[in-house]
């Protein structure tokens, strides 16, 4: 359906509906920006030797054909957040930046929260907090095994 | 001058993509077994080709109208020596880095719905754990050979797949309606202001369920489901649907990286390289989108899919070792 002229209640859903996604992009695009940085910055002092790696780097050709727990049964590296207590470690840094950038739905989905809950619509509220729940289970490794 | 500009650039693209069909059938081929063989190639090699390749992919992605993760793990998991965990581990932040760059600008532009995005996003959040769950829990060569035939699928549908415009949607149905998933957005080519409402919302509801468990356990990313599940299916305009299809992809991607990560698949001496490769090419591809012939791309996209798919396929039953 087209229109030259919208009626009243369809400006008022636009705005709406502009305001939510402004909200959300806003947050959407400073949590990227910082994820890809931090990303950025920590494969340079990895790649750089800046930060010793925990796996060596000419050894990775005899690994990373290996199934993923062989991977880190060879390597001693930890699964779930174990990788936390080694990211100073040239390679497992990047993960801060990986994990930034997995996570950057994370702030928007909150803002978006607060802005349905100002506007009493409770559907959208309960939707974005379900989300934020389902995204905070995939993250805590509980499902992994690797908690 | 402009129209050699453009044909200069077309045939720029032409022989890109022909280069990195080329760069890809010469890269040495290895085994679907579950360990696959070393390579003897020094370690910097093989980044640096990943880097190349996944710019190449990032350049063809975006005029052929495709997600860059979906061309990246049967690429990637065909011709290079990585084990398929960590390169599906890689696919879904390539896919998900894609998206949250694509995401803002979407938003901005009235491209994409946040109130049609969210229910089906949560649907898809949750099965793509159990994706992400599955193809970890499966033997290489099984996920291999799966992915094989949802590739051959992808390039059927994109053959088959029409796409309309602006669908007539008559009636809303009545969950859409409650939960006030309608818009307006105004055609930038046209100029006009179009309104727009879904119908089949349960059946949306239900297909996105089911691209969760796929976009999970592939690490391909779901643009290519999602756009028409959006369009055909629920009849929302073109354009939105293709702006929308971003804002589900960020939010179920990040559910399924998460997985991956947390169970040690996401190798940053395979993301990284993988990542910056494709957001450099994608910029490049955006670039050249106003002077490409669209359906040229398409259909060179869709025969390197089909190689791919293909090689995914023999690759797990072990015909193309």
């Amino acid at each position: 359906m087209t229109s030259e002229k919208l009626t009243a209640a369809q400006q008022l859903h636009a705005q709406e509906q502009r305001d939510e996604s402004q909200r959300y992009a806003f947050l959407l695009d400073w949590s990227t920006r910082l994820g890809v940085l931090a990303l950025l910055l920590a494969f340079a002092s990895y790649v750089f030797g800046i930060l010793p790696p925990h796996v060596p780097l000419d050894q990775l050709p005899s690994l990373w054909n290996l199934p993923v727990d062989s991977y880190l049964q060879r390597t001693a590296t930890p699964a779930g957040w174990g990788w936390l207590a080694l990211a100073f470690h040239g390679d497992l840094s990047n993960l801060v930046g990986i994990g930034l950038l997995a996570g950057s739905s994370i702030a928007p989905l909150l803002g978006l929260m607060l802005l349905y809950a100002k506007r009493k619509d409770w559907v959208y509220a309960v939707i974005c907090a379900v989300i934020f729940a389902v995204l905070l289970l995939a993250a805590s490794g509980l499902l992994t095994g690797g908690h | 001058m402009l129209k050699f500009f453009s044909r200069a650039l077309a045939s720029l693209q032409q022989l890109g993509l022909l280069a990195a069909v080329v760069w890809m059938t010469t890269l040495p081929a290895h085994a679907a077994g579950s360990v696959v063989p070393a390579s003897s190639m020094p370690w910097w090699f093989w980044p640096l080709a990943l880097f190349v390749t996944c710019f190449l992919i990032g350049i063809v992605a975006v005029p052929a109208g495709i997600g860059g993760g979906t061309l990246f793990v049967p690429i990637i998991g065909g011709f290079f020596p990585f084990h398929l965990d960590f390169v599906r581990g890689a696919g879904l932040l390539v896919a998900l880095a894609s998206a949250l760059a694509a995401g803002p600008m979407l938003l901005r532009g009235g491209l994409a719905s946040v109130r049609l995005a969210l229910p089906l996003a949560l649907l898809a959040c949750m099965s793509s754990i159990v994706g992400a769950l599955l193809g970890l829990a499966l033997p290489a060569s099984v996920i291999q050979i799966a992915l094989g035939l949802i590739v051959l699928g992808i390039v059927a549908l994109m053959l088959a797949a029409k796409k309309s415009e602006f669908p007539h949607v008559a009636q809303p149905d009545r969950l859409s309606s409650a939960l006030g998933i309608h818009g307006v957005f105004v055609d930038g080519a046209s100029g006009r202001a179009i309104d727009w409402q879904v119908h089949r919302t349960p059946l949306g509801l239900v297909v996105f369920l089911l691209i969760g468990v796929m976009a999970g356990m592939f690490g391909i990313g779901a643009g290519w489901a999602n756009v028409p599940a959006l369009n055909l299916l629920m009849g929302v305009p073109l354009k939105v649907s293709a702006g929308t299809s971003g804002l589900v992809l960020s939010l179920v991607d990040s559910s399924a990286a998460w997985v991956y990560l947390n169970r040690g698949a996401v190798l940053p001496m395979i993301t990284v390289p993988s990542v910056v490769g494709m957001m450099l090419g994608a910029r490049i591809g955006a670039r050249l989108l106003h002077v490409l012939k669209g359906s040229v791309i398409r259909k060179m996209v869709i025969t390197l899919l089909l190689f791919a798919g293909l090689r995914a396929l023999l690759k797990g039953l072990g015909v193309w070792i």
